[in-house]
């Protein structure tokens, strides 16, 4: 049986997989966002616990800083793109987007 | 309080974690799903105070809790034109197609539970353990320059987006 870490590690992993499975399920593209923001979760997570583990948690602090600020960017850019899909084709569905031009 | 009642409220943390992911993921209702990310975020930046890292849980908990919730639920106001009952069919058809996904999830969670996880042997050569604060301004300096040009970089990207669909 694991100890309380690797209770960490699992539920990280198992929260990445809950992400992926939204990424690859979801026909809506709000909904595949939600999944991406759900798997940086659980890199953030695992970030914090090896800096924990490792006993430098100056560094993994940082990172996870920087994690975050990066996720609400493409956070912004990603919602930015959908609402244009949005006015375009009237839908956020992923499966009516075959217009592709060029 | 006790390492075995902290290791008690970490357990229970992370099962409350995993379940409002889950639940995220699997409600019908995307109003439903940006409020289990919110919890969710919530109870990531918990446990983030729990392992020591106050400043990563502030910015967890103010940023992924509140600030994307926010822009996740202004979207859905925008774009919300299907009707409920549509979104609740659309969903019960993509579960009933992946209906193994979940199974295969909860199966590896319970197999990983009876696997020995080895102690992380990571060392990280010369940097010594320093407030997040001088590592931020001192050592990682450059990634705080990249951080502004990402977020300028966002903010242009979204005004020129929003503009080019006005013309």
């Amino acid at each position: 049986m694991p100890d309380i870490f690797g209770f960490f590690g699992i539920a990280a992993v198992l929260v990445m997989i809950i992400g992926f499975y939204s990424i690859l399920v979801s026909q809506n593209l709000i909904r595949t966002l939600i999944g991406m923001e759900i798997l940086t979760k659980s890199v953030t997570l695992l970030i914090i616990l090896a800096g924990y583990l490792t006993h430098k948690m100056g560094l993994a602090q940082a990172m996870a800083i920087t994690l975050i600020i990066i996720e609400v960017a493409l956070t912004v850019v990603a919602v930015g793109i959908v609402l244009c899909i949005f006015r375009n084709e009237n839908n956020v569905d992923a499966a009516n987007l075959r217009d592709l031009k060029g | 309080m006790t390492d075995e009642q902290l290791h008690i409220i970490e357990a229970i943390s992370l099962a409350v974690m995993v379940l409002l992911a889950l639940w995220s993921v699997m409600t019908t209702f995307l109003l439903r799903a940006v409020v289990g990310l919110a919890l969710t975020s919530a109870l990531v930046a918990t446990l983030m105070f729990l392992l020591g890292a106050p400043m990563a849980a502030v910015f967890e908990l103010s940023v992924c809790a509140g600030l994307i919730p926010a822009i996740f639920l202004s979207a859905i106001s925008i774009t919300r034109r299907q009707t409920a009952l549509t979104m609740v069919v659309e969903t019960k058809e993509q579960i009933k197609q992946f209906w193994f996904l979940p199974v295969l999830v909860i199966m590896a969670g319970v197999a990983m539970t009876q696997v020995h996880v080895p102690q992380l042997a990571v060392r990280l050569a010369g940097v010594p353990d320093q407030d997040v604060r001088e590592v931020l301004w001192n050592l990682r300096h450059l990634d705080l320059l990249g951080q502004i040009i990402i977020l300028l970089g966002g903010a242009f990207g979204v005004v020129a987006l929003v503009r080019g669909v006005q013309k």
